[in-house]
């Protein structure tokens, strides 16, 4: 029996992944890291984005983000350290670190937005 | 003759690799494989953006002074360089995807490819649209 792979779920993760980041996190970036921060446009209040933050689909939103943007960091740095350093003695650690990382970071995600109050 | 013949010593049919060596740095040899490493290297800021956006979220959820708090923490000096830098990496990725997306869907139209250039300014136009309804939500004083 051929032994199933699971890198076509990995590699779909992260090319969705790949597609949400393309599209929304240069502009949340822009307004987030630097034009709020800077005064460059005035920044939201606290009381607006908490109560933005409660609407279920806008954290259904945030959790998509962090879950498909963290599993497509994993899938495409877990190749950059295969590739660029040449350490294929280390590759199941690299795995087990990457898709770790990814799935704590999903968890952390799915805690805070689960908890929000 | 005093020389004595060892016999020789090799795992019969048992070619040797040739392997010729590569250097650890070897994607600093050219433009295009800096550029390759460079777009992997994306990722890096994409994971580093949730932690961001994740700490944004603990804020807001611990009260106000909490925000203020993460708030400041985002005008130092340090977090807004990284920042910066972060947002050149976010949108090389957004580039380089959106210019490779005709390769990765072959769309079709009454049996006729649709052309390159129109699959990515589909892609482009997304992210413009997409970017405008984010900050339409977002901008508010």
């Amino acid at each position: 029996m051929a032994k199933q792979s699971n890198e076509p779920v990995l590699w779909a993760l992260f090319s969705a992944g790949g597609v949400f980041a393309a599209l929304v996190i240069p502009v949340h970036l822009f307004l987030l890291g630097l034009a709020f921060p800077l005064g460059w446009i005035p920044a939201p209040g606290y009381e607006y984005l908490h109560a933005l933050v409660r609407l279920p689909l806008a954290r259904l939103y945030v959790f998509s983000l962090c879950f498909l943007a963290l599993f497509h960091w994993a899938h495409r740095f877990r190749y950059t350290l295969y590739d660029g350093l040449q350490i294929k003695h280390l590759n199941e650690l690299i795995f087990f670190c990457c898709y770790g990382g990814a799935i704590l970071g999903t968890v952390w995600a799915g805690y805070l937005l689960w908890n929000f109050r | 003759m005093t020389e004595t013949r060892q016999p020789a010593r090799y795992t019969e049919y048992h070619p040797r690799w040739y392997r010729s060596h590569v250097s650890t740095w070897w994607w600093l040899a050219r433009w295009p494989y800096l550029k390759f490493i460079l777009r992997e290297i994306s990722s890096v800021f994409v994971a580093w953006f949730v932690v961001v956006l994740l700490l944004q979220i603990r804020a807001l959820s611990r009260g106000s002074e909490a925000y203020a708090a993460f708030e400041r923490w985002l005008q130092n000096p340090l977090i807004v360089l990284l920042n910066l830098i972060t947002l050149f990496f976010v949108a090389f990725h957004a580039v380089t995807w959106f210019n490779v997306a005709p390769r990765a869907m072959a769309v079709r139209f009454r049996g006729k490819r649709v052309p390159d250039l129109w699959i990515v300014g589909a892609n482009y136009a997304a992210w413009a649209a997409v970017s405008l309804v984010l900050a339409w939500f977002l901008v508010r004083s």
